[in-house]
């Protein structure tokens, strides 16, 4: 039998907010176990929380992008949750007044057509503390620091039909809320986060299939992967007579295998109620306007004018706008250079590689907007050669300078272009290789490439390569 | 609308509640009565009402994006019966 495979994906983004959804508490990553948690993130009894503004508006900021209609009196609900990282005994979250409502999200597929997800709906809720299973003489250590900590929780439509495009949607969705500044794109502190829901169904039929959920899966690859073991499971299961039953699974990268948790059949009864501690949140007009007012350029805007404004090829615009950061870095380099394909070449390449190969986010290259423009300048000035550009650049990462001048000046780099020193390098060549010269002029073509290596060695590559052509050729023609 | 014995149970453990064979009958009884009085009030004519989601006609009064808040970790933790390395100990949590 055929089988069609459905996935729908619930994302948890952490807002990049300063303090907690409903405490003056900081959700700075990395501090000392429980200093980041106050007397709300405690229940301590008698407390209430008090909604911060920063998560209300970055909610807002995001549902504008996915053009959803912004719930103008959005409301909290309690969810019960009996686990000690969460020791109000349930978690404020939104229910059927959530802050964001129907909205889509475009993904390239593989084949280049593009398909449209349905983003159910995003709302507000707090993030629990860690439960540390390490051995404290069997039992378990809690730290609050993360209790309370905003997040936005983003529900997927049923949309996705493999583990592929549950994989384009997700960084469509990670792209997107670095754009918007809401959120820090970091997966291994746990800052974005991955749950899919995955069924099968035989194809052609309407209903879906009973669904298992995959729990924190918290890299690009690990949701590929676990989607398509998954799957694999399901189907063989069904095949062999057996049913799919609802439930959380967990993927354990190690072994390469889901298994089971718990079963959610008595513990999904989550008894939502609107949180009396909280009233409706109003979004104004007004407010809304100044949100979207505020709005950065989308990355398919961005990308669109990236092909008009700069000629880029159409991979050279994608790859460029897929981080903010990268398509900041590169707009400041080609605006200022004037060398938009140059700039794009630069950091697609040498600088990306650069990049990777040290494991540094393009806000942390040592080589800056500003220095790399020196670089590109010169290269464009025809200062020094694009291979020479390549030994500037490594003294520009390497921090012997911070403008591409001053390394062309300490390592001598400038580009020889006086026609009478070439001339001369290429008189001795010539005399000092008979034999080659021989060849070349009884019709060996290929030998001219030999005389080009003479010249640049002689010149330690410093030689304009269109004027050693010209005048190798002019000279080799002479008896 | 009454509830039974079984799903008084029910609602027990969702709550983390532990009620005594023998009072569940009475828990049965009183939870029904609860229902009773809620029946009675939908009898009320709600058409063209819209819903509340608090008894308070207000809005939500926000905050700014602000941490207030310094380390009380010693304080806070003062009263816990448990504790290690700065983390609060509970009975070992299994998933």
């Amino acid at each position: 039998m055929e089988w069609e495979t459905v996935i729908g994906l619930e994302i948890h983004a952490q807002l990049s907010t300063k303090s907690k959804l409903f405490s003056g508490s900081s959700i700075e990553y990395g501090q000392e176990p429980n200093t980041q948690a106050n007397i709300v993130d405690l229940a301590m009894p008698g407390v209430l929380p008090v909604l911060n503004t920063e998560a209300v508006r970055m909610a807002a900021m995001f549902g504008l992008a996915i053009g959803a209609p912004i719930g103008k009196g959005n409301v909290f609900a309690r969810k019960n949750y009996f686990y000690p990282d969460l020791p109000q005994g349930y978690q404020i979250s939104q229910f059927d007044k959530p802050i964001v409502e129907l909205g889509y999200l475009d993904i390239s597929l593989e084949n280049g057509e593009t398909k449209r997800i349905g983003v159910t709906r995003a709302h507000l809720e707090q993030d629990a503390g860690k439960s540390l299973h390490k051995d404290y003489a069997g039992m378990t250590g809690i730290d609050l620091n993360r209790s309370g900590t905003p997040l936005l929780e983003i529900v997927s439509e049923p949309d996705m039909r493999s583990a592929k495009e549950a994989v384009a949607y997700m960084k469509k969705i990670h792209e997107l809320v670095q754009y918007l500044g809401i959120n820090d794109g970091n997966l291994q502190e746990g800052s974005f986060r991955c749950d899919a829901n995955v069924s099968v169904r035989p194809k052609g039929q309407k209903e879906y299939g009973t669904r298992a959920e995959l729990k924190n899966i918290n890299s690009f690859r690990f949701v590929e992967r676990a989607i398509n073991l998954e799957v694999e499971r399901q189907i063989d299961l069904i095949e062999d007579g057996g049913e799919v039953v609802q439930e959380t699974r967990l993927y354990d990268p190690d072994k390469h295998e889901t298994r089971s948790m718990r079963s959610k059949e008595e513990a999904n009864d989550y008894r939502y109620f609107p949180d009396p501690d909280l009233l409706p949140v109003e979004i104004t007009d007004e407010f809304l306007e100044s949100v979207r007012a505020a709005l950065p350029e989308l990355p398919q805007v961005k990308y669109q004018r990236f092909l008009d404004e700069y000629a880029l090829s159409e991979y050279d615009a994608g790859v460029l706008t897929a981080s903010r950061p990268v398509a900041d870095y590169f707009e400041a380099v080609a605006k200022a250079s004037g060398e938009a394909k140059l700039s794009a070449n630069w950091v697609i390449g040498e600088l990306s590689s650069h990049l990777n190969n040290n494991d540094l986010a393009i806000t942390e290259s040592p080589v800056t907007a500003e220095m790399l423009t020196s670089l590109i300048q010169r290269i464009a000035d025809k200062t020094i050669s694009g291979k020479i550009a390549k030994e500037v650049f490594q003294g520009l990462w390497a921090g012997e300078g911070k403008h591409a001048d001053e390394i062309i000046e300490s390592k001598g780099l400038k580009q020889i272009t006086d026609s009478g020193a070439i001339e001369a390098m290429i008189d001795d060549i010539i005399a000092n290789n008979t034999a080659q010269v021989e060849q070349y002029r009884s019709g060996k073509d290929k030998v001219f490439g030999f005389f080009v290596g003479q010249v640049m060695k002689a010149s330690r590559g410093k030689a304009n390569p269109a004027q050693v052509n010209e005048i190798l050729k002019d000279k080799l023609k002479e008896t | 609308m009454s509830l039974s014995p079984d799903e008084v149970k029910k609602i027990a453990f969702l709550a983390r509640l532990s009620i005594q064979e023998e009072h569940v009958d009475q828990y049965s009884q009183d939870l029904s009565n609860i229902f009773g009085l809620v029946e009675q009030m939908n009898a009320a004519a709600t058409d063209n009402i819209e819903p509340m989601a608090h008894p308070q006609d207000a809005m939500q009064r926000l905050r700014d994006d602000v941490v207030t808040e310094t380390n009380q970790r010693d304080k806070l933790m003062a009263n816990a019966p448990l504790k290690e390395d700065g983390l609060f100990l509970v009975p070992k949590v299994l998933d």
